[in-house]
């Protein structure tokens, strides 16, 4: 009995503690992401944005999430419920599983496992399930048109973060994510980053996210001035809810994820005294922060894409880029003596 | 040892659960559902036995590219559930003779590992311990099996060109917008100032020379 515990059940209760820790840090987070993204764009328009609730609006997110909750669930008599009901579900559980691996400092991961870059690509791609599914099931013509979309983008854009993906994996020799951070690690601090070497790169894999996630400029899945609310337009109280989450924990996953490949992970910017003593984590949420600042000014200041030029700027001019970006990385690694070992 | 029993069980049952359901329920968008789910809990079991890498691939390719356009064409279909069953008598025979050679071909699988449980080690080669999963594939991969993964890449880019060549459509009247001949008009190009004389307007000779 005693090894039992100390064997299985004991670490699954660590196990559990730390996934149950990261949840909840996280989705406080996403409250003030939120809030974040409705003030930066608030500011770009010259408005105030939420000010009411709370201290400067503060408690804005939580006051719309009483109320989203409170309201009454309504499910279409002509949808298909089961897959309605589990649609917003998917979408919000997978965004949340990629967390599983992120690392936020050395060692603060809660698996830390060898293919942890393939495991939030796999991810990504599964959470188009969501949108497809509850497109499908609501059986109304707006949210499958927006199904449709949905389903062509994120495979087209995939494609493009896939062979970023590469670029930096072929730099650092390993699909780990500590490791990928470890790599950049450097006496040049900031300079040392992928963001340098690898900076088409980066503004691919920057553009893609936003495609990837349905944001604006790409957010043609939901086109209000074309599809109502797209897949979204059935859902209201906490389904919607949940598919609001799950939108918003994939775009901070993705930032984290350009965090990790380009920026260098929790790793100090200045690599000396009084700035490696500032906690890693502190690093991390700074960086991550100012991606998703990036995203958030991305929707205020761009109009939408028209969806032919969406895919042709996936299809013809991202796809041949990173390709040929790739060839080249993996030649300089190659024949400049670079190549990890 | 218990966990991953625990972990085997949970993803084996519900992995044959659900190729049972692909089969069995009527709604084709759920059967494609399930083999989904029966695709997701295959890389599970991946997972268990050590092969990480594949089973991230094995989501990335067959769930996250392949069954999303199987589930994109299904959803298109305007499927006639009457008109599918008419048809069922005269494809049984078909069916049964495919499910007989799987069958044949389980039962040969497994009556040869039965009677010699070492058998897979003599077609496999050893798996290696020290280096990762990711690793260990790339390195006979890209050796031992290159010839074989390139033919496999050329029989993919045929099968890709086809396809392209197959629906690739050019119709004369679909008005195309090229972006670079857009990016390229300029004031001149596009506008003309004329002078109008008050109380003639344009000239008929004149009017439509300026649509360029």
């Amino acid at each position: 009995m005693a090894e039992f515990w100390t064997s299985t059940l004991w670490p699954l209760i660590i196990m559990v503690a730390q996934s149950l820790l990261v949840l909840v840090v996280l989705l406080i987070a996403i409250a003030y992401i939120l809030l974040a993204d409705r003030k930066i764009w608030a500011a770009v328009q010259i408005r105030r944005g939420p000010n009411v609730v709370g201290p400067f609006g503060l408690l804005q997110s939580f006051a719309d999430l009483l109320k989203f909750v409170l309201k009454e669930p309504v499910v279409p008599s002509s949808s298909n419920k089961g897959v309605f009901l589990l649609a917003p579900l998917v979408s919000c559980v997978l965004a949340l599983a990629a967390w599983a691996v992120i690392p936020m400092d050395l060692g603060w991961v809660i698996s830390d496992i060898n293919v942890g870059v393939l495991y939030i690509f796999a991810i990504s791609s599964l959470s188009v399930y969501g949108i497809i599914m509850a497109g499908w099931s609501s059986n109304s013509k707006y949210p499958f048109l927006s199904a449709l979309r949905a389903a062509a983008q994120m495979v087209s854009y995939e494609v493009s973060i896939g062979f970023v993906i590469i670029t930096v994996l072929l730099c650092v020799g390993s699909l780990n994510l500590t490791a990928i951070v470890a790599a950049q690690d450097s006496k040049w601090g900031i300079l040392g980053w992928y963001w340098i070497p690898l900076f088409p790169m980066f503004v691919i894999f920057y553009v893609s996210a936003l495609a990837e996630t349905n944001r604006p400029p790409f957010d043609l899945v939901e086109a209000e001035s074309e599809l109502v609310a797209g897949f979204m337009t059935e859902y209201g109280s906490t389904p919607y809810l949940l598919f609001m989450l799950g939108e918003y924990v994939a775009i901070v996953t993705m930032c984290a994820l350009a965090t990790i490949l380009f920026l260098g992970g929790w790793l100090s910017p200045i690599p000396f005294a009084p700035f490696t003593w500032v906690p890693g984590i502190i690093w991390f949420a700074i960086k991550v922060m100012f991606m998703f600042f990036l995203i958030a000014m991305a929707k205020a200041i761009v109009p939408r894409y028209r969806y032919d030029q969406l895919m042709r700027l996936g299809w013809k001019v991202f796809l041949p880029l990173s390709l040929a970006y790739v060839v080249i990385v993996a030649g300089v690694l190659q024949f400049g003596g670079l190549a990890p070992k | 040892m218990i966990l991953p029993a625990l972990f085997f069980y949970l993803f084996a049952s519900v992995c044959v659960a659900s190729a049972v359901m692909v089969i069995a329920s009527r709604n084709p968008v759920h059967s494609v559902l399930f083999l989904i789910l029966a695709f997701v809990n295959a890389s599970g079991l991946f997972v268990l036995m050590g092969a990480e890498f594949l089973a991230m691939l094995l989501i990335v390719v067959y769930v996250g590219a392949v069954a999303v356009l199987f589930l994109f064409v299904i959803m298109m279909l305007d499927v006639d559930f009457t008109q599918l069953r008419e048809g069922f008598i005269q494809y049984l025979p078909f069916g049964l003779v495919i499910g007989a050679i799987f069958l044949a071909e389980l039962l040969l699988v497994a009556g040869g590992w039965v009677m010699n449980p070492n058998v897979t080690k003599s077609i496999t080669a050893a798996i290696p311990t020290n280096v990762s999963n990711t690793e260990a594939l790339g390195l006979v991969l890209y050796t031992k099996y290159i010839h074989y993964f390139q033919l496999a890449g050329m029989v993919l880019l045929v099968a890709m060109i086809g396809a392209i060549v197959l629906t690739l459509r050019h119709k004369v009247k679909v008005r195309r917008q090229d972006i670079n001949v857009q990016n390229a008009r300029n004031p001149e190009l596009a506008m003309e100032v004329r002078k109008v004389a008050t109380g003639q307007g344009l000239q008929d000779a004149d009017a439509g020379s300026w649509v360029k």
